[in-house]
């Protein structure tokens, strides 16, 4: 699985982060979402899939 | 599956394509549905974000396209059908049928309802040429032709939206007054100390605010073009646009005799169902919220989003109650501010993160002791980390606070 984040999309809500923690965190300074890992293993990939869902400004999209 | 989740619906329909409704297209999908799925919306364009709309979309910074809620591949691959400008006109309940505005017949076996929001109009209707509401990207396309030319805006409102469009406006040059019932822009959605602070960077900015007033009346000119606003304390401010935003009633006019309890919007019970195979999400539903335990609607992104998640779950089977935290954001000059919980005005606030003279702080509201807020400024992450402790009171199943929204 291929993670693309669009941070200028991003609303800084934290919801990925909750979501996907291994994945996604947010910047201290201003709450932009950053990706730790733009190929999440298996095992990350539900919780992934549920930060894309949940993003309340679509700014995650993944590619299989 | 489980064994005892009830079987899936053949057909499902969703009436609203946007937030709420496209989301709830995509999460059934995504849960595993594999029956036929039809989106019906009234407007013509393809499912787009509204909050960009006061912000990027309306101030020029982002082509109208970046605000597509999903490109059309993606949409495609949905395996939806999609009709788009034809309003649902009406709902036989116990046919599960829908009529829309162009004659179709559409049957199903799930109806979920996501029809949002329309603007209450400014009194005696319409108004003169220049007098705009903003729900819609045609709205948006409107109010940014008619702000190009404009060399006075008034906006009448102070809630979210005529506070963002207050802002935009003003950053794109021009003169913009903000007058509404509040001592500060959105205290109701703030608090007052976080509001008073709103209104300082408004102030700061070249907003000019008038609190405490109102619309007595739009003045229009012989072409009838708007020329004034007259205000409730007397005097008529010149305004060559008027944007009036003073609120949004539940898009429920289709659903009238359809025998579904209407009452501030489409009420539902804790698991989002209106009624036998009908269920409602996003700004149009008010469900009963099992934690605050008495029915709420919200009118922001966030709970569209996940609403629409849960009511997916709920039409296969899922027997969990919608119990979210409430929250929401908004973009102002250079204030990015998140509201978790319910606001009310007694709270105790109290900075708990940074300094609000420095631009940056996080606020804990409480009342007798309890959480019942976190208002974030300029720290959206440390705002949700303050709020973690919120989730833990939403998701009990009883009573939690008894703040009103
Ligand atoms: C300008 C603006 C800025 C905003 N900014 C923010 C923000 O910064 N943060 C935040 O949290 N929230 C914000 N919001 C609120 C947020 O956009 C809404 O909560 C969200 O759009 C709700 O989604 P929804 O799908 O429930 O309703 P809507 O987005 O209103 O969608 C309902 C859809 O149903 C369609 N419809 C209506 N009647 C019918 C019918 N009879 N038949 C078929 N279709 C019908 C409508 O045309 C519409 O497309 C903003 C809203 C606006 C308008
Ligand atoms: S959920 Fe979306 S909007 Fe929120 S922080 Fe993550 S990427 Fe940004």
């Amino acid at each position: 699985m291929k993670v693309i984040l669009e941070q200028d999309k991003c609303v800084a809500s934290g919801q990925c982060v909750v979501a996907a923690p291994a994945v996604f965190d947010q910047r201290d300074e201003d709450g932009i979402a950053v990706l730790l890992d733009p190929a999440p293993a298996a095992e990350s990939a539900e919780d992934v899939r549920h930060a894309a869902d949940v993003c309340p400004a679509l700014a995650i999209q993944l590619t299989e | 599956m489980s064994a005892t989740r009830a079987p899936a619906p053949g057909h499902v329909l969703v009436v609203g394509a946007s937030a709420a409704g496209l989301t709830t297209a995509e999460a059934l999908r995504r849960q595993g549905y594999t029956g036929s799925l039809t989106l019906l919306g009234a407007e013509e364009h393809l499912p787009y974000d509204r909050p960009p709309l006061s912000k990027q979309v309306l101030s020029g910074q982002w082509e109208e396209s970046r605000a597509v809620l999903r490109p059309p591949e993606t949409i495609e691959r949905l395996g939806a059908t999609l009709l788009l400008g034809d309003p649902a006109a009406h709902l036989d309940l116990p046919a599960r049928t829908v009529r829309t505005a162009a004659g179709r017949e559409l049957r199903a076996d799930a109806v979920v309802i996501a029809t949002g929001l329309t603007p209450r109009p400014p009194a005696g209707g319409a108004g003169p040429r220049g007098t705009h509401l903003l729900r819609t990207l045609d709205d948006a396309r409107a109010l940014r032709a008619d702000l190009a030319t404009a060399s006075r805006l008034v906006v009448v409102g102070d809630g979210v939206l005529g506070s963002e469009v207050a802002a935009t406006a003003r950053r794109l040059g021009v003169d913009t007054t903000l007058l509404g019932p509040q001592p500060y822009p959105m205290a109701a959605q703030l608090g007052t100390d976080a509001a008073r602070l709103l209104a300082e960077s408004h102030t700061r900015n070249g907003v000019r605010l008038l609190p405490g007033d109102g619309a007595a009346g739009l003045i229009a000119d012989d072409h009838h073009r708007v020329s004034g606003v007259r205000l409730v304390s007397g005097p008529v401010l010149p305004a060559d646009v008027v944007l009036v935003a003073i609120g949004a009633v539940p898009d429920t006019g289709w659903l009238t005799d359809s025998g579904l309890t209407l009452d501030d919007g489409v009420l539902c019970d804790a698991h989002c169902r209106a009624g036998e195979g009908v269920y409602a999400a996003g700004d149009v539903a008010r469900w009963h919220h099992a934690a605050l335990d008495r029915p709420v609607r919200l009118e922001n992104r966030a709970n569209a989003t996940a609403q629409a998640l849960a009511v997916a779950g709920t039409i296969l089977g899922a027997e969990r109650p919608y119990q979210p935290v409430p929250s929401f954001w908004t973009d102002q000059f250079d204030a990015r501010v998140q509201v978790y919980g319910v606001i009310s005005p007694d709270a105790e606030v109290t900075v708990v993160e940074g300094d609000p003279a420095g631009g940056r702080f996080v606020a804990a509201h409480r009342t007798e002791g309890a959480l019942t807020a976190v208002v974030g400024w300029n720290m959206p992450k440390q705002a949700r980390l303050r709020a973690a402790e919120l989730s833990a009171v939403y998701s009990r199943p009883r009573p939690a606070s008894r703040a009103t929204l």
